[in-house]
């Protein structure tokens, strides 16, 4: 073990398996104190198994894990006092109001009656929950709940957050308001660990990524540096006539042998390219098939077409038109 | 960090997990009174069905045999309401929110813990029910108001230890349900096979020598004792031992079933 303490997480050689299936195969993360680690990875590649063997939900068959410097099976109790989970799932009790989900959990840390209460009151207000907060939570909406379980895992003010696809399923409001909340604790010296789906917010809120897919971890890196080092560089053309986009498919194709994201919407094609000589490639091409582009251009990647050539994939979640 | 890193969770800290818990549970049973609807329903039921069925065949009259009857009825209503524990539990331990608690620095056993002490409230309402219901049909307390309170805390703890068996099955079986098709046949022998209906007398020997040594005789003769009047103290304590005894084998049962399950 190399008992890095200028990390607040880290794992070595996780492997979980359930029967047949191999959820970890050998993952290794490590987040440095105060950081954000962003574990991007489609579904079912390992990234909320991942992310319960560190909270002590689950233990791996292999490997060990440290949070804080605590060995997350031998010390588990020590380490639930420095971490705090958002699950994918709520993880609130639907039956109680907002405020009492927060004054059972601060009872439950061990503060005094009037402490816990005024900490449920202040975190109530800062997720803009004050209205529902005597309402059961089985009456609030996705957003709102997702919230409320947000402001359950502080109430512990931990030193530790993990976050399980913070803002899956919630619409773009809530989605900034999420980011937004991330970054005043990232602010405040909060370390974070968030699994998601959306490259988007892997590149808004990591200062690290880690790319897991069939529970193998597969790129590590800062956002750029993975944009960079995978293929360099991104190849778009929007060709003028919307029924000319399979033609210009099917020659992306040909010149970089993977399929090209399409956006239906705006009409654009982009691919990961490694070598900029294809843009004079693909210039000459469209100009025999007679095909003519309104935009045509060679730059840095985005994390969707890093992910594409990272796993032959395109996006695990096509992300919409969310902003 | 406000909280200072545990390493240990003493007893004493883990009691006080189970009682905030055991907060939670009842705050749920306040917003969903339905869920109080069998210790509600059952007892009356009891009641009206062996009183008036077998009163005047076993006792010469209802009325006589209400006076015999009422303190073993309030063993056998303790001993249903005990179902309702492991099968709360079963629902409860797929939810989310059962995450959070596993966790949280708290002690692994504050969730069965707090699900146990919260059902107080449903052992109180099922005799309070009885009781009055009782007084209604013409019971009456012969002796005095503390032996009363002391049959009845007799009970709840009674009550609380059989809880444990009926948590251990909801932690073993997936479906709620399952839980009182397991249990009945351990409940059962336990109320029926006792001198709660019918005095031993007219049974053969091995069923007598069952029901002289079964918790619920002793529970009922010392509540007997408690309500009518005579020696109670020899069968409380028997009673109590059996309470302690079933706990012991089984809260352990429970929170390794418990650990299983969740993983």
């Amino acid at each position: 073990m190399s008992g890095n303490t200028d990390l607040a997480v880290e794992a070595e050689g996780l492997v979980k398996r359930f029967g047949d299936t191999v959820a970890l195969d050998g993952v290794d993360l490590a987040v440095p104190r105060g950081k954000v680690l962003g574990v991007l990875g489609p579904n079912g590649a390992g990234k909320t198994t991942a992310v319960r063997v560190l909270a002590t939900l689950l233990r791996a068959d292999e490997g060990w894990a440290r949070v804080g410097g605590y060995d997350v099976r031998e010390q588990a109790t020590a380490v639930r006092g420095l971490i705090g989970l958002t699950g994918q799932y709520a993880s609130v009790d639907e039956d109680l109001s907002g405020t009492e989900n927060l004054v059972l959990i601060g009872k439950l840390l061990g503060l005094p009656k009037a402490e816990a209460k005024a900490r449920a009151k202040d975190l109530m207000a800062r997720f803009e929950l004050t209205d529902a907060a005597g309402r059961s939570v089985k009456t609030y909406s996705g957003g709102m709940r997702r919230r409320a379980d947000l402001a359950a895992s502080l109430v512990g003010r931990p030193e530790v957050l993990y976050l399980d696809e913070p803002t899956t399923g919630l619409d773009p409001h809530s989605r900034n308001e999420v980011w937004a909340t991330v970054r005043t604790l990232v602010d405040d010296g909060t370390t974070v660990l968030l699994t998601t789906q959306y490259l988007e917010e892997a590149d808004r809120l990591a200062d690290l990524i880690t790319v897991i897919d069939h529970g193998r971890v597969i790129a590590n890196g800062t956002p750029n540096e993975l944009k960079r080092r995978t293929g360099g560089q991104a190849l778009q053309v929007r060709p003028s006539l919307p029924t000319d986009l399979p033609a210009v498919a099917a020659i992306l194709r040909e010149l970089t042998g993977i399929d090209p994201i399409t956006d239906a919407e705006s009409g654009l094609l982009s691919t990961p390219v490694d070598n900029s000589l294809l843009l004079s490639a693909l210039v000459r091409r469209l100009d025999e098939a007679g095909i003519t582009a309104d935009e045509l251009a060679l730059r840095l990647p985005s994390l969707d077409e890093v992910f594409l050539s990272l796993t032959g994939r395109t996006t695990p979640v096509t992300e919409g038109s969310v902003a | 960090m406000s909280t200072p890193t545990t390493t240990h969770i003493s007893p004493g800290l883990a009691l006080r997990h189970g009682f905030a818990l055991a907060g939670r549970s009842i705050t749920k049973t306040r917003k969903n009174p339905e869920s109080l609807l069998d210790v509600t329903l059952q007892p009356i039921i009891f009641l009206l069905l062996f009183v008036y069925l077998f009163g005047g065949a076993l006792a010469g009259s209802p009325e006589q045999y209400l006076q015999l009857l009422l303190p073993g009825l309030m063993v056998q209503n303790i001993a249903f309401a005990s179902l309702g524990t492991g099968m709360a539990l079963c629902t409860d331990i797929s939810k989310g929110v059962f995450d959070r608690f596993r966790s949280m620095p708290i002690a692994r056993s504050a969730p069965l813990v707090g699900a146990v002490l919260g059902d107080v409230v449903r052992f109180v309402v099922t005799l309070a029910v009885l009781i009055v219901f009782a007084v209604i049909l013409g019971f009456r307390v012969q002796t005095d108001p503390g032996r009363f309170l002391v049959a009845v805390v007799l009970m709840i703890l009674f009550g609380l230890c059989l809880c444990w068996v009926s948590v251990f099955v909801g932690m073993l079986v997936k479906s709620p349900q399952a839980v009182p098709g397991t249990l009945v046949a351990f409940i059962l022998p336990l109320t029926f096979g006792s001198n709660v209906f019918v005095s031993a007398d007219t049974m053969p020997g091995w069923l007598r020598g069952w029901v002289e040594i079964n918790p619920v005789s002793h529970l009922t003769n010392a509540a007997r004792g408690l309500l009518l009047g005579g020696e109670w103290v020899g069968d409380a304590v028997w009673a109590f031992v059996w309470g302690v005894a079933i706990a012991a084998v089984f809260f352990p049962l429970a929170l390794r079933a418990y650990r299983r399950r969740v993983g």
